[in-house]
């Protein structure tokens, strides 16, 4: 007679389901799962992954490699990003129980203000409601004085050592697979071997290199330059000048394809996206007056200041599974320009399900993970089209015009079709699929409004009503 | 640390969803309580008391249906509003996420049929 318990017996029916591919490659209790980077990703691929084997009565040992210290302020604590939680994935997190506490969240964010040199037009989401938040991902800026808030990775961090996993504060210095198994090695020469690897790295590191010699087919992502710094304004003076709003800019200054000045607590995030970006373009854009109008007067940039200058992803990695290894995140997959934190947390979760419910070997992750890669890598496809649209609409005069009077339109009727504040809004925000965007923008509605707006705008403009030219 | 407040404040008394209306969204409490309230043949009932962390209003996800309850700030509460379409969409493509608000309805349950239960022995 069994005296299996039912949770053995569903634990023993995922470890041995038959599989095409044998021998199948699965979790089991005891398994022991290394996880290589504390950001985001691997913090989001922890929990889930400790949260879904609980529930299938797996009982797995967790441990994640990652040297930095969160809390610690300046750039040994900080994994260089813009600092935006998307719309979607705020939404996402509270409905997986993550809400994001007030000391986290620098602040929250119900707008936006859209910055042309043709004028300002402010767009407002459509609840009232902030549900965009500002964060820090370290615990602040070089120089900072005063923490009032607490790193969101480090937030991310505790989530999951609560579910059980281990923090090893450790550099990784070597990677290999002996018997098939991920061998990590530490600086101090420690060794450890798991039955998976998940890779959350990002591609703001060497260690990818490590992989990409391990003959396991791994390419990294391709990348490209941007710009991150931060300027102290102190909490009264973001609130005044910024209040709410995320502030994006179309500018046409040369090499620079988007911009975006971010409040956060005592703080301004300036973001920039261009070709070689460098002092020259970063005081070019300081010096344009439509920045200059949302700064307070007389400000200069500081002789120092914390600035960096991360790589993104372009392109995801080809291939980002082996047997035993899964990168997620960045090292994986990541949206083009926005929501890089929303990337990491579907990438995240994806691997963790198909370690816990379908197994580790490659063709698990092939069938069960890519899909989701594959997913992000092709609507990235299309990002790249209404970024290019984005670009010359940046270029021609009338066409911002035309942008700019159909926005304005919209935000002051009380109802009615949206749909180019929408369009904006989640190109912007990375709130939505750019797949979902695109084909609002194919709408009859959209196109006919947006012609008649661009031929309008070659008569005088009427000011006011949230326009200003 | 008000500014990095997120979703929507309600003051003490007011209504945040009300019975019979049309509901497209859930809402998730960020902080304060709200007491969940039924209109039957003039007579108010008290269902629930939700805190911070709990979920409400997610029938309006599953079901076309008008909301089956008014839901009421007890203080000052904040709730984040949770998209029926941005939801259904990501289930779509996660069903693993839909888990905690199966699992929230399936306690619901679980308790309201222990109130059932126990009803005859409490007249």
């Amino acid at each position: 007679m069994s005296t299996s318990s039912p949770t053995d017996v569903l634990e023993k029916s995922f470890a041995q389901r038959p599989s095409s591919s044998s021998p199948r490659l699965a979790l089991e209790s005891g398994s022991r799962v290394a996880v290589l980077g504390g950001g985001p990703a691997g913090s989001f691929f922890s929990y889930f992954l400790l949260e879904s084997a609980d529930r299938v009565g797996l009982d797995l040992h967790l441990d994640i490699y990652e040297r930095r210290v969160f809390s610690t302020i300046g750039p040994a604590g900080c994994n260089m990003c813009g600092g935006i939680i998307s719309e979607s994935l705020v939404q996402t997190l509270a409905t997986e129980g993550i809400n994001l506490p007030t000391s986290v969240v620098e602040r929250g964010i119900d707008s936006y203000v859209l910055h042309m040199d043709v004028g300002d037009v402010r767009i407002d989401t459509p609840l009232q409601e902030k549900r965009i938040a500002s964060i820090h991902r370290g615990a602040g800026p070089k120089g900072m004085k005063e923490r009032k808030w607490e790193s969101f990775d480090a937030h991310l961090q505790q989530l999951a050592l609560d579910k059980g996993a281990r923090l090893i504060q450790a550099r990784v210095e070597d990677i290999s697979l002996p018997d098939g198994r991920p061998h990590l090695k530490t600086k101090d020469g420690q060794g450890e071997s798991y039955d998976l690897l998940a890779v959350a790295v990002g591609v703001n590191t060497g260690t990818l290199k490590i992989f990409e010699n391990l003959s396991i087919d791994y390419q990294s992502p391709r990348t490209t330059g941007t710009y991150i710094s931060e300027f102290f304004l102190g909490e009264e003076v973001v609130e005044k000048h910024l209040g709410t709003s995320m502030h994006v800019f179309l500018l046409n200054i040369p090499r620079l394809e988007f911009a975006a000045l971010i409040p956060k607590g005592d703080y301004v995030s300036l973001c920039l996206l261009g070709r070689d970006i460098d002092q020259p373009l970063v005081q070019a854009f300081i010096n344009s007056p439509e920045v200059k109008r949302c700064l307070p007067p007389g400000w200069t940039l500081p002789q120092t200041f914390c600035h960096c200058s991360p790589k993104i992803n372009l392109r995801c990695a080809p291939k980002p599974f082996a047997d035993r290894i899964v990168f997620i995140g960045d090292s994986g997959a990541s949206r083009l320009y926005k929501d890089g934190i929303g990337a990491a947390y579907r990438t995240a979760k994806a691997a963790a399900n198909t370690a816990v419910f379908e197994g580790i070997s490659s063709e698990s992750f092939r069938e069960h993970f890519l899909p989701v890669c594959k997913r992000i890598e092709n609507d990235n496809r299309i990002g790249k089209l209404i970024f290019i649209v984005t670009r010359e609409i940046q270029r021609r005069r009338f066409d911002r015009r035309g942008v700019l009077r159909m926005v304005s339109k919209e935000q002051r009727r009380k109802s009615g079709a949206r749909h180019m504040s929408t369009v904006l809004w989640d190109t912007f925000t990375g709130s939505a699929p750019y797949r979902d965007i695109f084909l609002r923008t194919l709408h009859p509605g959209f196109l006919g409004v947006l012609l008649w707006e661009i031929v309008a705008g070659f008569w005088p403009f009427r000011k006011g009503n949230g326009m200003i030219e | 640390m008000d500014a990095g407040a997120l979703g929507k404040t309600f003051k003490d008394g007011e209504v945040i969803v009300r019975q019979g209306d049309e509901g497209h969204c859930m809402f998730v409490i960020q902080s304060g309580k709200v007491e969940v309230l039924h209109d039957r043949d003039g007579k108010t009932v008290q269902l629930a008391i939700r805190g911070e962390g709990d979920f409400f209003g997610e029938m309006a996800i599953f079901e076309r249906e008008k909301r089956m309850a008014t839901v009421r700030a007890m203080g000052d509460v904040r709730v984040l509003t949770v998209d029926k379409k941005n939801l259904l969409r990501r289930v779509q493509e996660d069903p693993s996420l839909a888990f905690r608000v199966v699992e929230t309805m399936s306690h619901r349950i679980r308790e309201l049929s222990e109130k059932v239960t126990r009803q005859p022995t409490d007249d």
